[in-house]
């Protein structure tokens, strides 16, 4: 028998870019801070949503330095492009982190910008353009992105075949304890890639022995053990191979394959027995991995290579068994795609809780065919397209809850509009009679202020009169005028009597004066407190009328428009989301059916190795008996 | 041998930042075709979300009734809150209960928007209660009284607890 495969690794540069959501240390706007509550959720179609309105509306501010927005104005633009990244949303994010690029901000927040614009470009495959933006990092750093910045570099000098220049870069990383594993590992490869073999397996040596503090560590260095020990492999250094290999973790990533080509080196080594050792764990994982699989076949192998046919017709037997089921469930699985169940169990919004949403969909009874689309499942163009049938169904969600309220918020309206057009016409009119009242005692009051402001330059008593003693004056005028055209002597009795009278009342004016004027100053204060209650009763009903009337005008056209947009949408999301679930649910069928070819030529090799085992033990079995 | 090999691992490298399909004719080339859609797509129903999200609130929450309450933990991790419970002149308006994503928001400097509502102009009595644990694992919980003045423009209230366990502080925002 011959191994079906030594290279079902994928071996790429390590990638392991994260970048910490933005901590706003000193919170000065609500909103802003809702935005960074969503985001941190993950709910960027919410955080996005709540910041652009945000930045929209303090832009359109004439005085924005008064906005609280102002304080964080840097972060929350850089947190747009950062949301849009997260979200999937790569054009509109590279241009928001252009736009801070190009913006006056700080160094650090500047190089931070350009390290997130680098790593999409990275991500879109733009080699190019990623080192353009990493150029224009200069200045201050943040500490936190400083070895991710030169990780990131390295990765693109080697995406564009550029190992030495990965390789200086890469040394240079040497102290970051965070990448450790990373760093040795992609050190390794861009040895490799610059032919330095040697160097290579020294390196990948090396990462094979680092301490790893997280998964992610552990898994690259049991990658590195496994790339070293399938290199040595194919060069015919079967015993450092094994020794490489039987250093990748049992419980990893990794350790099915590494438990293969374990088997496989012993196996060139021609040690049967200890290749059984390996492939005896593997044939009993679980039966739909590759490498479980092809050991179910392997492990009988090595067994008729040790003469125990026997035991190797057994095995045999099992694995055509397995293969068996397992070809049923494939034709199951490919089913059940092609009548579109797959897809169906992606959207069920409760399976996707938690983080690990892709790992519990094996686990779901109804949907046989995520069995064997785990390994498609981790490519990333595979998830690219999975984000975006699922991001696509819950914007379908949005625009289906969107558009069952258009009808709840035009009956509101009408609501509204019927209750306040019959009210409002009679309302006006009463209050167009109170607004006259009003203006006319506005303008008294206003009188009485600047006769205030006169008397205090200038007194003047007859101002102060009561009505009665006005009226009284008035009397005593109009009696001395009847006296003048009479002609009566200015010594006359009347005359006297009159000049006593007058004098009487201006006595009481000019020495009651002051008293009189401090009343009239208290007074006119208190009307100064009634005339503003007044002015605020006034104030508040001209809005409330406004708002009765903006309550229900002007909204028909704007939800008229959105409803037609949202049904737009919805045509067009529909469209979208049949190609994108076609092409994902096609993707996933050939994936199904090479596997399922796979298993076939397994299992023809099983039946044919099978009765050769027979044979064999009939025929060892007949020998022995001669004897 | 291994010289074939060695150049399948680094054409595999070369192409490392676009992983080809594994299906034979579907080409990365129609994903990220389609990919360029779906990113128009969501920018056009983000413009949707906020024009209707404007429309909405001047619908639902004019300036010149509208109220909200914002919650914030002014000590990150010292609160794990459980519940919040807030009432405005005797009613209760929210009775919130936190998932452990959303006090992880909360404790990471978020802010929630946990109520918004329609109230008169002029004073008003808010009244906030919360249960939550400690650091330590100990029960806390705290109840206060609070008055505001709801003018004619929008009111923006933050509450702040404080992980101390005993403290609620109100913010006009």
């Amino acid at each position: 028998m011959k191994r079906a495969s030594l290279l079902p690794i994928v071996l790429t540069a390590a990638v392991a870019l994260t970048a910490a959501p933005v901590r706003c240390e000193e919170l000065r706007d609500l909103w802003f801070g809702e935005a960074l509550y969503h985001a941190k959720m993950g709910h960027y179609f919410d955080a996005l949503e709540r910041l652009d309105t945000e930045l929209g509306q303090h832009y359109d501010l004439d005085e924005p330095e008064l906005d609280p927005l102002h304080y964080h104005i840097d972060r929350a633009e850089f947190s747009v492009g950062d949301f849009e990244l997260r979200y999937r949303m790569h054009h509109r994010a590279g241009r928001a982190i252009r736009a801070v690029l190009e913006g006056d901000v700080e160094a650090p927040v500047r190089n931070e910008a350009a390290y997130r614009l680098a790593r999409i470009h990275f991500h879109k495959g733009q080699m190019p353009e990623a080192l353009q933006a990493l150029d224009r990092i200069e200045g201050a750093v943040p500490a936190g992105i400083r070895d991710d910045i030169g990780f990131l570099r390295a990765n693109v000098y080697l995406a564009t075949g550029r190992p030495d220049e990965a390789i200086p870069v890469l040394e240079g990383l040497g102290d970051s304890r965070e990448l450790e594993a990373f760093v040795a590992y992609n050190l390794g490869i861009a040895y490799l890639q610059d032919g330095r073999e040697t160097a290579a397996v020294a390196q990948l040596e090396r990462a094979g022995r680092v301490k790893a503090g997280d998964e992610a560590a552990a898994a690259i260095r049991d990658k590195a053990n496994l790339v070293l020990g399938t290199m040595l492999l194919e060069a015919g250094r079967n015993e450092e191979a094994a020794t490489y290999l039987d250093r990748v973790s049992l419980d990893g990533p990794f350790s099915n394959q590494a438990l293969l080509s374990s088997g496989w080196a012993s196996t060139r080594a021609e040690n049967y027995e200890r290749a059984v050792v390996p492939w005896s764990i593997l044939a009993g994982r679980e039966t739909t991995d590759k490498a479980a699989q092809e050991a179910m076949l392997a492990l009988p192998y090595a067994y008729g290579q040790l003469s125990v046919h026997g035991r190797a017709a057994e095995y045999y037997g099992r694995a055509l068994d397995t293969y068996g089921a397992e070809l049923g469930k494939l034709d199951a699985s490919i089913l059940s795609i092609r009548e579109g169940r797959f897809l169906e169990a992606l959207v069920r919004e409760e399976i996707r809780k938690d983080e690990d949403w892709v790992i519990r969909l094996r686990s779901l009874p109804e949907s046989p065919e995520t069995y064997y689309l785990m390994e498609l499942m981790a490519s990333h163009d595979f998830q690219t397209g999975l984000q975006n049938y699922l991001d696509l169904a819950d914007l379908r969600r949005k625009l289906e809850g969107w558009q069952s309220s258009f009808e709840a918020y035009g009956e509101m309206v009408d609501i509204r509009r019927a209750h306040y057009e019959p009210l409002l016409p009679g309302i006006d009119t009463e209050f167009r009679k109170l607004d006259s009242r009003m203006r006319l005692r506005l303008e008294q009051h206003e009188m009485l202020n600047k006769r205030l402001q006169s008397m205090l330059t200038a007194p003047r008593p007859e101002f102060l009169a009561t009505r009665e003693e006005q009226r009284m004056l008035a009397t005593l005028e109009a009696v001395e005028e009847k006296l003048d055209e009479q002609g009566v002597a200015a010594d006359d009795e009347s005359r006297i009597r009159l000049r006593r009278l007058e004098g009487r009342l201006l006595w009481a004016l000019r020495t009651e004066y002051h008293d009189r004027l401090d009343a009239f100053h208290r007074h006119l204060q208190e009307l100064d407190g009634a005339m503003t209650a007044l002015e605020v009763r006034y104030r508040q009903f001209v809005r409330v009328r406004q708002a009765a009337s903006h309550s229900y005008e002007g909204y028909d056209t704007p939800l008229g428009r959105l409803h037609a947009r949202v049904g737009e949408s919805i045509a067009r999301l529909d469209r979208l989301m049949a190609r994108q679930g076609r092409l994902l649910e096609v993707v996933a069928i050939d994936e199904l059916v090479a596997r399922r070819d796979r298993l076939e030529r397994f299992r023809d090799d099983a039946r044919y190795a099978l009765a050769d085992s027979y044979d064999r033990a009939t025929q060892l079995q007949a020998r022995s008996e001669a004897e | 041998m291994y010289q074939l090999i060695r150049i399948a691992l680094l054409s595999l490298v070369i192409c490392s930042a676009a992983d080809a399909w594994a299906a034979g004719d579907i080409s990365g080339e129609q994903m990220r075709g389609l990919d360029e859609q779906v990113q128009e797509m969501k920018t056009d129903v983000l413009d949707i979300a906020a024009e209707l999200g404007r429309l909405e609130e001047r619908l639902l929450y004019p300036s010149g009734t509208q109220v909200a309450l914002f919650v914030e933990i002014a000590d990150g991790d010292a609160l794990r809150l459980d519940a919040v419970q807030v009432e405005i002149n005797g009613e209760l308006v929210a009775h919130y209960i936190y998932s452990f994503k959303e006090l992880e928001a909360l404790q990471d400097g978020g802010v929630q928007r946990l109520y918004t509502g329609n109230i008169p102009t002029g004073e008003h009595s808010l009244s906030v209660t919360y249960t939550g644990k400690l650091k330590n694992g100990s029960d806390v919980n705290g109840s206060q009284q609070f008055a505001f003045v709801k003018g004619v423009e929008p009111k923006m209230l933050g509450i702040t607890l404080d992980g101390t366990g005993d403290r609620i502080a109100i913010g006009d925002w």
